[in-house]
């Protein structure tokens, strides 16, 4: 075991891949030689070599098609996309590529790629290094998306994404590769290490896809969330004293509803907290779900707690991201109803 | 050549030595002057910002221009007050470069309610309708699309406004680059591209990643346009270049495409080293500083040290202004976010 930030984790499992599969190569902008933006990639050419780890142009539609293509022909490649708001000239590769492949050639080809990218806020990035667009790839049929919140979840998850042999979306919060951010933004920053999920094996270990985490245990009301406001939830519990039982979703697809199901049947209330907006947001798809599975266990409408309905804000940062008071806010509201 | 370095050897790219004859270029001196004063606003601007930065005072990222003057400074200066500029997400020099006032500009980098849109843009997004500033794109290449669309705009109202169009070296790798240059060509656009090659796609030398050796000027042919390259650190030599391709855009010739080599004096962004840079490669093009190697053409052509430094406390008082103004904005209402999403001035979908 070491301790590890969440970039650190993330660096690790790329390694791991890259030690065990000769056929994991990695691609990125300034992903190569500068060793990434977020330092995920850092050390990783000059272990692996240039044919394997290799700096990419400016051309986002250029990288996911390539890696569609080296997927379909027996290699595995995991390619960064520096932020996640730089990935949409690529959507159109990821869409009506990566995500039909299997379906449309009857599963005689695949797109076994690992598409690693910093979402979210909280660096006053404004509207263009900020945003947390996981609603878009999970309404597309054919990708899964992942979402970590912590650098022992983020390396298993990664390794399991990149063994996946369907195309996976690895969304990184970037407010988190430090350390667990609970959006008390003037606080100095907690690291990793002293968490007890900082904590990573060196070697190969897997996350499964698909499998929530309970990161508090409570009867109040369950919370729904994932990435960096699994924190929130947290402090937000912490301060309000309300015993909240706070499911980190991990994967928001595939979804494990069982573990939603199971929660929100023993404390009939549940608040879904996201940082992306709020209008078709993946809250929408929660509470769909919730109501779906656990009508009748329901004991007050269900909350969700988001990003404003406008592009994220340069500014107001701090207006806009879902903070432990306006979470805090939220629980008090359904405890009451 | 190769020059030994920290982290491996990356072949440096030296400056040219600067055309001697561009002190004879057709250009009045009055104009020089304001070219002069243009560079130093931005010199002296982005030097206030990175301090201000330091403070702990300028919300989010930067990207600072220094060591580019000359390009922003010569386009700039031979646009004309109604044309349209689109600028990267290293845009201030664009940016003051079409007469925006700097108080609200700096302002806009501390996100206080009297920057330039009130605290909604940010360093990144610096926009002005009125002087013609397009916004800035922090999306690569995503505005010389919209250029086109500009240029197409000025070109069915039947106006000779032209666009201009900044871009770095990076942006021609990226598919909206060849899209916008095809369209433009098609349609005789009015619009010109400018290409800032510093030499760095971020932090990657653009050499590793471009099939060719001028990222833009090389691929001019394939959409039948003219290679151009010019020394980016010539304000003189920039603003033949641009009067040029912008005259010929004007007069309905159509888009032109012009490379201009210059180099960042810092990293891409503000905590950013450049250690990626071999030393030699910095140190020579420290010594191409376009500010003091025009400081000491106007002194040759005449000008004396007195004027010169006139200039250069005018443009001083003028960045202290503006940073009393900066600082003394409040910062922005939290409500004021949730204006001007929609056409009827508010952010809410539903009835």
């Amino acid at each position: 075991m070491t301790t590890m930030a969440m970039n650190a984790a993330i660096r690790s499992a790329i390694d791991v891949m890259m030690e065990r599969d000769d056929n994991v190569v990695v691609f990125g902008e300034d992903i190569g030689y500068f060793g990434g933006v977020f330092r995920c990639t850092e050390g990783l050419q000059a272990k692996y070599g240039s044919e394997r780890v290799f700096d990419a142009p400016i051309a986002e539609g250029g990288i996911v098609g390539a890696a569609v293509g080296m997927g379909a022909y027996g290699l595995r490649p995991v390619i960064e996309i520096q932020f996640a708001d730089y990935v949409y000239p690529g959507l159109d590769q990821l869409i009506s590529e990566a995500a039909r492949l299997r379906y449309r050639s009857s599963a005689e080809f695949t797109a076994p790629l690992t598409v690693r990218m910093p979402c979210g806020g909280g660096i006053h990035g404004g509207q263009t290094h900020s945003q947390s667009p996981e609603s878009l790839f999970t309404h597309v049929c054919g990708l899964i998306t992942v979402i970590p919140s912590n650098p022992y979840d983020a390396k298993g998850l990664l390794i399991a994404s990149i063994e996946d042999d369907d195309p996976v979306i690895f969304l990184e919060p970037k407010r988190l590769y430090n350390g667990p951010f609970d959006g008390h933004h003037d606080k100095p920053v907690v690291p990793w290490a002293g968490h007890p999920l900082g904590e990573v094996p060196d070697g190969y270990y897997r996350v499964e896809l698909g499998s929530a985490a309970i990161r508090r245990p409570g009867d109040d009301l369950t919370v729904l969330a994932y990435g960096t406001m699994v924190y929130v939830a947290e402090a937000a519990a912490e301060e309000t004293g309300i015993d909240a039982e706070i499911i980190d979703l991990r994967t928001l697809l595939p979804l494990d509803t069982d573990t939603i199901e199971a929660s929100v049947a023993k404390t009939g209330r549940c608040v879904i907290v996201h940082e992306a907006t709020r209008t078709s947001g993946f809250g929408a798809e929660l509470s769909a779900t919730v109501q779906e599975l656990c009508f009748y266990h329901l004991e007050a409408p269900i909350e969700r707690v988001t990003g404003w309905d406008t592009p994220y804000p340069h500014a107001q940062e701090w207006d806009y991201f879902p903070g432990p008071a306006r979470v805090g806010a939220a629980y008090r509201r359904v405890i009451a109803a | 050549m190769q020059i030994p370095h920290e982290y491996g050897a990356h072949e440096a790219r030296l400056p040219e030595p600067v055309d001697p004859n561009m002190i004879n270029a057709p250009i009045p001196l009055g104009t020089r002057l304001d070219l002069y004063r243009l560079q130093q606003q931005m010199r002296q601007f982005e030097k206030r910002a990175y301090d201000l930065f330091l403070q702990n005072l300028v919300k989010g990222t930067s990207h600072l221009s220094i060591g580019m003057e000359a390009i922003a400074a010569g386009v700039g200066q031979a646009m004309r007050a109604d044309d349209y500029t689109f600028a990267t997400y290293r845009g201030h020099a664009h940016t003051l470069a079409r007469g925006v006032p700097m108080g609200p500009v700096l302002a806009e980098l501390l996100g206080r309610s009297n920057g330039l849109l009130a605290g909604k843009g940010g360093s990144m997004h610096l926009t002005s309708v009125e002087r013609g500033v397009m916004g800035s794109y922090a999306i690569i290449g995503a505005q010389l699309c919209i250029a086109c669309g500009s240029a197409w705009s000025a070109q069915f109202r039947g106006t000779d406004q032209i666009t201009v169009a900044f871009m770095g070296d990076g942006a021609t790798n990226i598919g909206a680059f060849h899209e916008a240059l095809n369209f433009a060509a098609v349609f005789r656009l009015p619009v010109v591209f400018v290409c800032e090659n510093n030499l760095y796609m971020e932090y990657t030398s653009i050499f590793d990643v471009t099939a060719v050796e001028h990222p833009a000027a090389d691929r001019a042919s394939a959409y039948g346009l003219d290679r151009i390259v010019v020394d980016g650190n010539d304000a003189d030599a920039v603003y033949m270049a641009a009067s040029s391709a912008i005259s010929k855009a004007r007069q309905g010739g159509g888009p032109s495409l012009i490379e201009a080599t210059t180099y960042r004096h810092g990293g891409h962004s503000r905590a950013d080293p450049g250690k990626y840079r071999p030393d030699g490669e910095v140190a020579a093009w420290l010594d191409r500083d376009p500010i003091p190697m025009y400081h000491q053409r106007l002194l040759t052509l005449g000008v004396s040290e007195a004027d010169l430094d006139q200039v250069q406390r005018d443009v001083a008082d003028e960045v202290e202004a503006a940073t009393v103004f900066a600082k003394g904005g409040a910062p922005p209402q939290a409500d004021t976010a949730l204006t001007d999403v929609w056409a009827d001035g508010g952010s809410s979908w539903r009835n």
